[in-house]
């Protein structure tokens, strides 16, 4: 009845301190990483009201240069990286096959005209890279994996001040300044104003030599060190969609909650708007839509999901939400599909309301349950 | 490391079984299932009067993270579930050999005829990895 033994996986430079610090290791898009170092609820609770740290170093971090970097990305990318005008600002995107299929979902900053940084997902970097590194080598721009930095998160909304003072003296000036969704260039380090939790906070790349001392004076400082198991809470109630589970190669962004990142309507040819265009004028079939179970029990990927209409769909993740004190998940059906539903779990139909995510944001509750 | 009381018996999935004075069986997780659960939040026991056999799925324990069957370590009829888990699953964490248990069960069978494991045999079923 256990969760199998951890396969060995690669490690990050947090690993000892993640022993050291009880952390449960399991593998992980081919990392070991901690799920949790306790209560996974607590950590969870942190985050919510205060801080917590997670090491995200699996996640890759590539830098792309050269001339022709923003002509790159405005194929490469479904959101539209011309936006990005002002130095250090971020958006999230898609990054899609031809026939509109979700490669991969990742955060794109603007560091100068020719200077470009994406944090893309650890299991699909090796996919990514490939792909990017085949568009890029055409366009003459060098696309360098910084394998060498580690990532950390730190998040809640104390995580900003109490991660201040613990910053290299040549990016905390500029980490203070920071608006949501910029980040900033310091020596080796670089800080952003971004994260996974729907909390304010920043994340961290730094070389991979200096992540132990961070870290342990984080912990100090009274940041909760956080697992995998709250990440993927925290995440759910914000409404973040997890690449390989909610979204794929087997659909397109309109059809997972994501049209709010696709830029149709200019003159930019990127890879996958013919068929998003085609997708948008016949209506996509399904959508992705968060639930919020009515009854007791948990709502898990791949449950049966039946509309009043007979509509079908599927959770494509779900989970217990620490905040609202019940199970919300996310889930793919058809486009009709609204009000209430019913969930299979276990052999047994349990009412579902079909809400608009997300359901928590900065610490408060934003759907009706 | 997690606790292993020396009076109960234990199956390799991870049950423990307490003989009580009228014969009856009272069946729940091991500290180190909980453990390696993480936070539990959702239980559903058997109800009452419900048969089983041995190595029945009978009662299902979610996590944050997944949904863990139990499987009856005997066959017999259910006498009683836990009621007190609808609302306070957390008691398998907190108290898993007593106020976390999950059933009460009239054997079929003798207990000592079955194939399960003493604390000493338990512990090191543990520490082999499993």
């Amino acid at each position: 009845m256990l969760p199998g033994q951890a396969k060995m996986g690669r490690r990050t430079p947090l690993y000892e301190q993640h022993c050291a610090a009880g952390g449960r290791m399991v593998e992980f898009g081919g990392w070991d990483l901690p799920v949790g170092y306790g209560s996974q609820i607590e950590e969870h609770h942190a985050v919510r009201r205060d801080a917590g740290v997670f090491d995200v170093s699996h996640m890759c971090v590539v830098d792309l240069r050269g001339p022709a970097t923003q002509a790159l990305l405005a194929r490469l990318l479904a959101n539209d990286v011309g936006r990005l005008t002002a130095p250090g600002k971020a958006l999230y995107s898609c990054m899609l096959r031809e026939d509109g299929g979700v490669l991969d979902d990742l955060i794109a900053f603007r560091l100068d005209p020719d200077w470009f940084r994406l944090v893309v997902n650890a299991a699909t970097a090796e996919k990514d890279l490939e792909w990017i590194g085949s568009h890029a080598a055409l366009a003459g721009v060098t696309v360098t994996a910084r394998r060498e930095l580690a990532l950390l998160a730190v998040q809640g909304p104390k995580a900003r001040a109490k991660t201040l003072p613990l910053l290299p003296t040549d990016c905390m000036a500029a980490a203070a300044e920071l608006r949501p969704f910029f980040g900033q260039p310091g020596g080796d380090w670089f800080v952003s104003r971004t994260g996974y939790t729907g909390e304010d906070g920043f994340e961290v790349a730094l070389p991979a030599a200096e992540a132990p001392a961070f870290w342990t004076a984080l912990v100090a400082a009274g940041v909760r060190p956080c697992g995998l198991g709250a990440r993927d809470t925290l995440r759910l109630e914000a409404g973040m969609n997890l690449y390989g589970q909610d979204m794929d190669e087997s659909v397109t962004p309109l059809e997972s909650g994501l049209a709010w990142t696709v830029v149709l309507d200019d003159a930019r040819d990127f890879i996958g708007k013919a068929a998003l265009i085609e997708q948008r004028h016949v209506g996509p079939r399904r959508r992705l839509a968060g639930l919020v179970l009515q009854e007791r029990g948990v709502l898990r990927s791949h449950q049966r999901v039946v509309a009043a209409d007979g509509g079908e769909g599927a959770v494509t993740s779900g989970t217990f939400a620490p905040t609202l004190e019940r199970s919300i998940g996310l889930a793919r059906f058809p486009v009709a599909t609204d009000g209430m539903v019913q969930v299979e779990i276990r052999g047994r139909l349990l009412p579902a309301r079909v809400v608009k995510p997300p359901f928590v944001r900065n610490g408060r509750i934003l759907v009706e349950f | 490391m997690s606790e292993i009381p020396a009076e109960l018996r234990y199956t390799k999935s991870h049950e423990w079984v307490r003989a009580l004075p009228d014969g009856s069986l009272m069946v729940g997780i091991t500290d180190h299932a909980q453990g390696a659960l993480g936070d539990l939040v959702f239980v559903e026991v058997p109800e009452a009067g419900r048969q089983l056999s041995a190595g029945d799925a009978c009662a299902v324990v979610e996590s944050v993270k997944a949904a863990s069957d139990i499987y009856a370590p005997l066959g017999g009829e259910v006498l009683a579930g836990n009621d007190s888990l609808a609302t306070q699953p957390e008691l398998v964490n907190q108290d898993p050999y007593g106020q976390g248990w999950i059933l009460r069960l009239r054997p079929d069978a003798d207990p000592d005829s079955a194939l399960l494991m003493d604390a000493a045999a338990y512990g090191e079923f543990v520490a082999a990895g499993h």
